[in-house]
């Protein structure tokens, strides 16, 4: 099962030896450190393949193991969701992945308790869990369990606010048959930094989507790992991220194919302007030997808006059985349009209107699968207010 | 009654080679009601005609004038230039993805008009059109030219040429890539528009074909930059008998690269 057995020559890990050796690249995304430890991670230098974009100087406050306060926490709780909170031993046993860098082992070892949200199996929610995470400033860390099960239908929409050095770990845990939707909004003050690992695991024959909608905050990086705790699972993951002048935001997504029949689909888009504006989309697939008929997609699509922003978007895809029914990614980064822009001006519609309505053309197609229609309201007016910015 | 008058327009595009003329002194008068025929070969500079008309940006005009009803065309932008009256049907209509037909349509009847079309005579209005240009009527729903065919995008440049009523229509090549039948239809969408409205239509083609369907009050034909002979009707039938040739005894300057803003 485990891509070791196959791979003797990935026997050289990094960190089981000297510093040198920590540059030596992973042979595959499954070597990829996690541990309950937060002394197996070193402090990130930038030097490393998986923070070479990030600014991790303005981050050191979040890697260091020391206390936080608790962000204030409002919610919205239909009948039959209950919050509660659990050791992180109990964590540990829920099913939940480990934490995969730094910031996010510090987030399980500092957070006072783990937060709990549970979804009964079988419930129907008609309306979403609301939960919003809002910062007054200070250093915190947030380790939250979001437990579904089997069978259930539930909608979780996450909003984070206010200014916060955080960094979090968030954990979905997904029954048998169930079908969630979590959003996560990140509409922070522009000098928020806010660190994120979610991961979310994927019952059997369970259907997951995570939405990132990333608006706000100075540096924003959220990655997103998606499992399978069985066969006939799917997992959807969209984004849509605005960057302006001096914002970064970053969204890394890792599918790890390792049941068969899964099927998993990543669509991110987003759109810069402004001065240091900078996004950075990584899209990881593995499809491991046992996840025959595995069936994946991944795209990216950046929309520059003005000069001197900058989008990296890199997909990477693994393959190690050829008994797929499809895998594929797509990958594009290009300004906006001018002859769009006449053709709309050539009917009438004056320039600010017109940008107005391909940028918002652009997002269509995932705003409108987001489905959650007070997200998708609010999206859209943010977009308006961002683009009222561009001269 | 509306006038466009076009006097003395020179235009230069900007190439990889330098600065090239493409419109050499462009004298040119259109009436409300007058259909004209606009015929050249590729590289004439046909097409440069519409988009600056139009202001695309990628064109300069050096010297010359025109003017709507005595107002001064070339000191309006773009959208002001269409909520003037004017109107280009382009030969390559552009793809917006994600803004609807309907969005498209309902926000630039809004903009000409001043105000929000009512909004039963508007569904209406616009079922009709298609209905009358044989297009799908789930074509509103999708992105703005995303994925058309050729015949689609076309009507569809028509369909907004009904619906937003203009006083100078311009069609640049309206009838190319279209087969017959297409062409019919998009044909008769123009004589319905002209005959509702009484716009004048400045019709830019290569091919005489699409002159069995409009039939234009003046001919002029089009070659290096200027109108090399004007007449009626008849001067179309001698150049699908003749050809231009008898037109192009010195090689045309202009290039097709620089007639096709869209391409660039």
């Amino acid at each position: 099962m485990s891509l070791l057995a196959n791979k003797p020559q990935s026997a050289e890990q990094p960190g089981h030896t000297d510093s040198a050796a920590a540059f030596v690249p992973d042979q595959s995304r499954a070597e990829r450190k996690t541990s309950y430890a937060v002394a197996d991670f070193p402090l990130p230098s930038g030097r490393e393949e998986e923070w070479r974009f990030t600014p991790v100087d303005r981050l050191q406050a979040l890697f260091a193991d020391t206390a936080g306060t608790a962000l204030r926490r409002d919610e919205s709780l239909p009948q039959g969701v209950t919050v509660s909170t659990v050791s992180h031993e109990d964590w540990q046993g829920s099913g939940a992945p480990k934490p995969a860098d730094r910031a996010a082992v510090v987030a399980t070892a500092q957070a006072e308790s783990v937060l709990v949200i549970d979804v009964p199996a079988e419930a129907e929610l008609t309306e979403p869990v609301r939960l919003t995470l809002t910062g007054e400033g200070a250093l915190s860390h947030g380790h939250t369990l979001v437990r579904v099960g089997n069978f259930a239908k539930a909608t979780i929409v996450l909003r984070h606010e206010g200014d916060a050095q955080y960094s979090e770990l968030l954990s979905v845990v997904v029954g048998d048959g169930a079908d969630v939707t979590l959003v996560s909004v990140q509409e922070w003050d522009d000098t928020a930094l806010h660190l994120g690992q979610h991961d979310v695991v994927v019952g059997r024959d369970a259907k997951v989507r995570h939405i990132a909608v990333t608006l706000g905050g100075g540096i924003v990086r959220l990655n997103t790992n998606a499992s399978y705790a069985g066969p006939g699972g799917s997992f959807e993951g969209l984004g849509v991220y605005f960057a302006d002048a001096g914002q970064h935001q970053e969204h890394r997504l890792f599918v790890d194919h390792e049941a068969p029949h899964c099927h998993s689909n990543v669509e991110y888009k987003g759109a810069l302007q402004g001065e240091t504006a900078h996004t950075v989309w990584v899209g990881d697939v593995l499809i491991r030997a046992a996840a025959e008929g595995t069936d994946t997609y991944e795209l990216n699509r950046n929309l520059i808006l003005t000069d001197g922003a900058r989008a990296d978007s890199v997909p990477n895809l693994e393959i190690e059985t050829g008994e797929i029914a499809g895998a594929g990614h797509a990958s594009a980064t290009g300004r906006f349009d001018d002859q769009q822009l006449f053709y709309l001006q050539a009917r009438g519609i004056d320039e600010d209107t017109a940008r107005r309505l391909v940028v918002r053309g652009f997002f269509a197609s995932i705003v409108g699968r987001i489905g959650v229609p007070e997200v998708e309201e609010r999206l859209m007016e943010a977009i308006d207010r961002e683009l009222e910015g561009v001269a | 009654m509306s006038t466009l008058e076009i006097r003395d327009l020179h235009v230069t595009v900007d190439t990889e080679q330098g600065t090239k003329e493409i419109l050499r002194g462009v004298t040119l008068t259109i009436n409300s009601g007058e259909t004209h025929a606009i015929m050249g070969p590729n590289g004439s500079g046909k097409s440069t005609l519409a988009y600056s008309i139009a202001g695309h940006p990628k064109y300069t005009i050096t010297s010359g004038t025109v003017t709507l009803d005595g107002e001064d065309v070339l000191e309006m932008s773009v959208d002001e230039r269409a909520r003037a009256g004017l109107f280009l049907a382009m030969q390559y209509p552009v793809e917006v993805p994600g803004v609807t037909v309907s969005n498209f349509l309902r926000t630039a009847k809004t903009a000409i008009d001043g105000e929000a079309p009512k909004l039963r005579t508007w569904v209406k209005d616009l079922k009709q059109s298609m209905a009358d240009l044989k297009m799908d009527p789930a074509v509103s729903d999708r992105g703005v030219n995303e994925g058309f065919s050729g015949g689609e995008k076309k009507r569809h440049e028509i369909l907004q040429m009904e619906l937003l009523k203009p006083k100078i229509a311009i069609l640049d090549e309206t009838d190319s890539g279209l087969d017959v039948d297409a062409l019919r239809i998009v044909s008769e969408g123009v004589n319905r528009a002209k005959e509702a409205t009484g716009s004048g239509v400045l019709l830019i083609t290569h091919y005489t074909r699409i002159l069995r369907y409009i039939k234009p009050d003046f001919v002029h034909v089009f070659v290096d930059g200027r109108i090399a002979e004007q007449g009626g009707p008849e001067l179309a039938d001698r150049l699908e008998a003749e050809g231009y040739d008898r037109f192009q005894a010195a090689p045309a300057a202009a290039t097709d690269e620089a007639a096709t803003p869209a391409n660039a």
